[in-house]
């Protein structure tokens, strides 16, 4: 089964452990600016919003790529980048409507979510669930659950 | 390894910016943070500086765990001799800011000198420069953060600054960082004031490094199961904050009201977490629009509050009309139930101006309730409040009261002497609830006996943060003292100091203590520093910070004649409540602690003391 991350705002505390753990996967360092997802917030509105790579089915930096370097990896559908084979052109942050492919000046590589091999620590991090790895065919499942709750408790109390 | 070996000294006078080494034979002995930084405090500056004079120097600086992914590891601590206080200042925030120092590559800053017109600090990484701020000087915190953003182009700056009443020098000023974290008390943001600085903004992206991942990994992630199982740390303040405090403590008969008048509060409830989540009726909304964290923070107690729209205080004024730093239990208790006042979104309207320009909500509340017992004992009148009727009760005094001291204008700027000096200049200083100038926090020390020992010998002045026997006393953590008994607090409180000491020194959070003890935190330490930490070893640090920090006061020319109460608390019993005709029996617990101590009956410490602890 393939699964995709999702990810719920209101959930969110924006303590940012997710960027450690992500840092630390992919970097072997605590560095929240070498993040692969960052939590943004609105501090103003008290809102925290973490935001990541949804892996496009049809991935335009990938397909931006002139170099061939981003793949998908079949078991997970993550699209990686090759560190082999990126030049750094930066053609796919360009192409990317999201921004969530964005270059490393300190490698010359770009760097991107690649669903950490199929685990992704940051969901793991998550200490209130805002983060979860679900059945990329069902993410809408625990929404769907809490209104299929709220609609029956309506339709008991008006019965 | 953890520690970023680094030191950025900032002179102010010459203006230079210099890194050197961190002496690692000190942070083997003081470890990081309050401990270490007081150490190269009290090595550097003569005890009998004045705080606001050049000469005087002010620290920025983290713990080892700071900037890793240990739960609550993003603290810093602003260490300085205090304005308000005269004595050594510790205080520590959390937000964002003190891991952005880290991953800067700087354990800490040392600011010396005096700036000759107002400057901040720019640092991205290795680049550390101090820049004119003569654009800044005059706005508030938040306007400074935003202008700093903006010049800079680069939103994940991460800032602290000091508001105007930092610059125009109320004694009880604050340094903010990320808009509504602060380091607090004893007037730390007034020394900042005084070096002309005013603000420091940094960009980091080096990152933190640990000395054993696979074993940090799983202390810490065995600490966070500890913190997520625990009642407190995993339900209570999370779902109220601190503010699930006003409510019990009322009814423990220790919330001090009416400037220590009594210690039951009527309007209790209406200022309370749980007042907090009822939808008002204006918009069906209600004042808490969420939890929020600090870096790293698996607790998550911070309030993000709103006020309701149509509420006097920013019905005309949209610029408040936001979510942000919401009511803490002591900022709750000190803008309400010490001045009386019971209105919900006065007091947050209030704590939103103590957050935008800089200062202390506790001491600013504590000595406006002791300027509404001048007044209503007619001490003081309309001609010296400036024509606010300055009565118990009052929310519109409160609220123009926040804005004048923010502004250090008319008699806002008198409230921000302090209590002590305000009392003293009226000629009645016993209206003053202080200790070493510092305003008491939100507990009552005739109800929780404790407390009062706490306050009593605390190094900063009157504080729940140095030893917060509340936890065993009423919470019952780790275990259940009577409050109204003076039996065992002299160890309890020394216990609590020594322990809080060291964990201010790794860079976590006081607060994981509802759920760790230093059994929980030496693993983390352990794995992530250089040498070897047990909790053994981590109380010992403790106890010698402590001691440090004492003998700074006492050099500064504090004695044991100041580690004392006010007289109301000590000859006035409770009138009300489960403490109903108690006063404090500091008498009964102060020699016993200084034996403990191993001080002499002076409350110094013997030179064997001070050669157990290598002093």
């Amino acid at each position: 089964m393939q699964r995709s991350l999702v990810i719920d705002p209101g959930k969110c505390t924006g303590c940012l452990q997710c960027e450690l753990a992500c840092s630390y996967d992919n970097e072997s360092i605590f560095n929240p600016s070498k993040s692969r997802i960052k939590v943004f917030s609105f501090h103003d509105k008290g809102r925290f919003v973490p935001y990541t790579c949804t892996q496009c089915d049809e991935a335009w930096c990938m397909k931006a790529c002139p170099v061939d370097a981003i793949s998908v990896d079949a078991a997970s559908g993550a699209k990686i980048v090759s560190d082999e084979l990126c030049v750094g052109c930066k053609v796919c942050t360009v192409a990317c409507p999201f921004g969530t492919v964005n270059y490393n000046a300190d490698t010359g590589k770009v760097i991107k979510c690649d669903l950490c091999g199929g685990d992704p620590e940051c969901a793991k991090a998550c200490p209130t669930d805002a983060i979860v790895f679900v059945d990329a065919n069902w993410t809408g499942l625990e929404r769907m659950r809490t209104w299929a709750e709220k609609t029956d408790a309506g339709q008991q109390a008006s019965a | 390894m953890a520690w970023a070996k680094n030191i950025l000294r900032v002179n102010l006078t010459k203006g230079t910016c210099t890194n050197e080494p961190l002496n690692m034979e000190w942070a083997d002995k003081y470890l990081g943070q309050r401990g270490l930084a007081t150490k190269y405090f009290v090595e550097e500056v003569d005890p009998k500086v004045d705080p606001l004079s050049p000469d005087n120097k002010l620290i920025m600086t983290t713990g080892p765990l700071t900037g890793t992914s240990a739960s609550t590891a993003g603290r810093y601590s602003v260490v300085t001799k205090g304005a308000l206080t005269g004595a050594i200042a510790c205080s520590n925030s959390g937000g964002f800011f003190g891991n952005e120092m880290k991953n800067a590559g700087y354990d800490m800053i040392i600011f010396e000198g005096k700036a000759k017109t107002p400057v901040y600090l720019f640092i991205d990484d290795d680049d550390a420069r101090l820049l004119d701020a003569g654009e800044i000087w005059g706005k508030s915190v938040w306007d400074t953060e935003d202008w700093i953003k903006e010049h800079h182009q680069d939103p994940m700056i991460r800032v602290a600054s000091i508001g105007v009443s930092g610059e125009k020098g109320v004694l009880f000023a604050c340094v903010v960082n990320d808009y509504h974290r602060a380091a607090g008390r004893s007037g730390v943001g007034t020394v900042m004031g005084s070096k002309n600085l005013k603000a420091v903004a940094i960009r980091g992206t080096k990152g933190v490094q640990v000395k054993d991942y696979k074993r940090f990994m799983e202390a810490t992630a065995a600490a966070k199961k500890v913190l997520a199982e625990n009642a407190v740390t995993g339900e209570g303040l999370p779902a109220y904050g601190t503010q699930v405090l006003m409510n019990v403590i009322n009814e423990t008969g220790a919330l001090p009201t009416r400037n220590h008048q009594t210690v039951q509060f009527e309007g209790a409830h209406a200022i309370s977490a749980e007042a907090m989540v009822e939808p008002r009726k204006s918009d069906g909304k209600p004042n808490l629009v969420r939890n929020g964290a600090c870096f790293g923070c698996t607790i998550a107690c911070g309030r993000i509050s709103s006020i309701d729209r149509t509420h006097y205080t920013v019905a005309e004024r949209p610029q408040y009309q936001i979510a942000s730093g919401g009511l803490e239990y002591e900022a709750a208790w000190a803008l309400g139930a010490a001045t009386g006042v019971d209105d919900l979104d006065a007091l947050t309207f209030a704590n939103f101006i103590c957050n935008e320009q800089g200062y202390d909500p506790i001491s600013f509340g504590a000595t406006v309730a002791a300027a509404m017992e001048m007044y209503e004992t007619g001490v003081i009148d309309d001609k010296v409040t400036g024509g606010i009727e300055l009565k118990f009760g009052n929310e519109r005094a409160l609220t123009e009261l926040a804005e004048l001291c923010g502004r250090g204008e008319g008699f806002g700027a008198e409230i921000g002497l302090g209590s002590r000096r305000l009392c003293e200049k009226y000629g009645h200083p016993e209206l003053s609830m202080a200790v070493k100038s510092q305003e008491f926090p939100a507990y009552d020390s005739r109800g929780i006996q404790g407390m009062g020992l706490t306050y009593a010998t605390s190094n900063r002045g009157a504080c729940h943060l140095r030893s917060y026997t509340v936890a065993s006393e009423v919470l019952g953590i780790p275990e259940k003292t009577d409050p109204h008994s003076t039996e065992g607090k002299a160890g309890l409180v020394k216990a609590f100091q020594d322990a809080t000491a060291a964990f201010d020194s790794s860079g976590t959070c006081i607060f994981t203590s509802f759920a760790w003890t230093l059994e929980d935190v030496a693993p983390q330490v352990d794995a992530a520093c250089e040498g070897e930490w047990t909790a053994e070893k981590l109380l010992e640090v403790g106890e010698r910070v402590w001691n440090l920090e004492r003998q700074f006061n006492n050099a500064a020319g504090f004695t044991a004649k100041d580690d004392n109460l006010p007289a109301r608390l000590l000859k006035d019993a409770a009138k009300v409540g489960p403490a109903k005709g108690l006063t404090n029996q500091l008498d009964k617990m102060l020699p016993e602690y200084y034996e403990l101590r191993g001080w002499t009956s002076d409350g110094v410490p013997t030179n064997e003391t001070l050669n157990r602890l290598s002093l």
